[in-house]
């Protein structure tokens, strides 16, 4: 029910509308829930509106935070 | 996709998973509740229980709002395709659940009833638009991440005069649920649900933020680690869990941080508030009342709220006696302890609403986990 998807904004329209597109599909959603939203944000669609922006240096960061734990997980295999 | 594939990696999962049984304590067990529907599916789906160490159990919590919707509210909407004429439009999720009778909207929808599946609740209103003649009435379930777009429609509704459309409004609020866990006998005075931490939600909290979880985490001393819905968020998520205990900290962490703040979406939250006030109580499943923890249409947009225009008076009805989704909602049992699970009650035939969405513990083990507890026997 909660399912929502990170999508990415490819043109910003009138009346709070934007298209998205996500692997090759566009579609037309709401972004009267955001305060601003640009061509190349990405945003959190749920139901046909954009529910939040997604963060994408703070998603290369968590990204990175798995990496850091990979590495640590391979100086332990090393270690022992 | 870009943001999803990189947070599915099974090398890096094995890895975290690897961490986590270098971390945790072999002297004691830890009990941690997914709230979500969304992660008790990426549990299912992608394995996660069977990459933890044994004394590392995941308790499915009731944060799946059709395993919560009770019967009563369902026989509100199947009155009003049934009896009143009215057309109704709701989320595709609903549509299975059992309600009075061995009824369910989709049952209804074959009887006649005007039912119609939408995705978004800006459809209920183009409905509504397009048949000035007839009555629409959405019916408006979802945690906190699907409030906002029921506000924005009843809102616009109001802005463009469109007097056949109303809200059977039945929104319900997450930390009231958490709370309402924690202070059950089940986990504060008789120990039958040990639990040790959450994992907090993911797109809720993208509305709410973080902060709202701050409060349950210090009175009750249990840490919160929000994630988001991939399976590397649930096993670092888990991680986090794990480390807290160790340290005795018991704090909201997020995990989830490209899409959680922790003050949410203000935008949203002021729309909701606008719109929406709170219902004194709320029946949920398996849960029963519960003070504070549901939404209803404020009077200033009352011509919009279906429960007035119709005069709908909430009546509680019982489940199926041999229906365990009230115990698998409160996290007492599992759905496999079930005597109906995977025979009776199926994704095709559920029974109890559990079995309903795919996000419900039942339809999820169903789905993906009911052959890995039966031993293998060579032919």
């Amino acid at each position: 029910m909660c399912l929502a998807i990170p999508v990415q904004i490819v043109e910003v329209l009138a009346d709070q509308q934007a298209v998205i597109e996500l692997s090759g599909i566009r579609k037309e959603i709401s972004t009267a829930l955001l305060d601003d939203v640009q061509v190349g944000d990405y945003v959190i669609l749920h139901v046909g509106y954009a529910i939040g922006k997604l963060d994408t240096d703070e998603a290369l960061r968590t990204l990175e935070l798995f990496g850091e734990l990979s590495a640590a997980q391979d100086a332990d295999a090393v270690a022992t | 996709m870009k943001y999803i594939d990189e947070f599915r990696d099974g090398d890096v999962a094995r890895k975290i998973a690897a961490r986590i049984a270098a971390e945790v304590d072999p002297a004691r067990s830890y009990s941690f509740m997914e709230f979500c529907g969304g992660h008790t599916h990426a549990i299912s789906r992608y394995g996660i229980a069977e990459l933890l160490p044994a004394n590392v159990r995941l308790i499915h919590g009731p944060g799946c709002p059709v395993c919560v919707l009770p019967i009563g509210r369902i026989d509100h909407a199947l009155t009003l395709a049934l009896e009143r004429n009215v057309i109704v439009c709701t989320y595709g999720d609903t549509m299975r659940v059992p309600a009075s009778g061995g009824m369910s909207l989709i049952k209804a929808k074959a009887r006649g009833g005007d039912i119609r599946m939408v995705y978004s609740a800006a459809d209920a209103l183009r409905i509504a638009q397009e048949n000035p003649q007839r009555e629409v009435v959405f019916f408006a379930i979802g945690f906190e991440t699907t409030t906002p777009p029921t506000a924005l429609v009843i809102r616009d509704a109001h802005a463009r005069h469109v007097d056949n459309f109303s809200v059977l409004c039945c929104h319900v609020l997450t930390p009231a649920a958490i709370a309402h866990i924690l202070e059950s006998p089940e986990v504060r005075e008789d120990g039958t649900v040990p639990l040790d931490g959450f994992v907090g939600p993911a797109h809720v909290s993208i509305v709410i933020g973080s902060d709202p979880y701050v409060a349950a985490a210090e009175k009750y001393r249990k840490p919160v680690v929000i994630a988001g819905f991939e399976p590397l968020d649930v096993m670092q998520a888990i991680l986090m869990l794990v480390r807290q205990v160790n340290q005795g900290r018991c704090v909201v962490e997020n995990e989830f941080t490209r899409a959680v703040s922790p003050c949410g979406n203000l935008t949203a939250q002021a729309l909701m508030a606008e719109v929406f006030e709170m219902r004194p109580t709320f029946e949920w499943r398996g849960l029963g009342e519960v003070a504070n923890s549901a939404l209803r249409i404020r009077p200033a947009y009352a011509q919009f709220d279906a429960e007035r225009r119709y005069d709908l008076a909430y009546k509680p009805v019982p489940d199926n006696k041999a229906c365990e989704c009230g115990a698998i909602l409160r996290g007492v049992k599992r759905p496999s302890e079930c005597k109906i699970f995977g025979t009776v009650c199926t994704p095709e035939n559920p029974m109890g609403s559990c079995m309903v969405s795919s996000e419900g513990a039942c339809a999820a083990h169903y789905s993906y986990g009911r052959f890995k507890d039966i031993a293998v026997i060579a032919a």
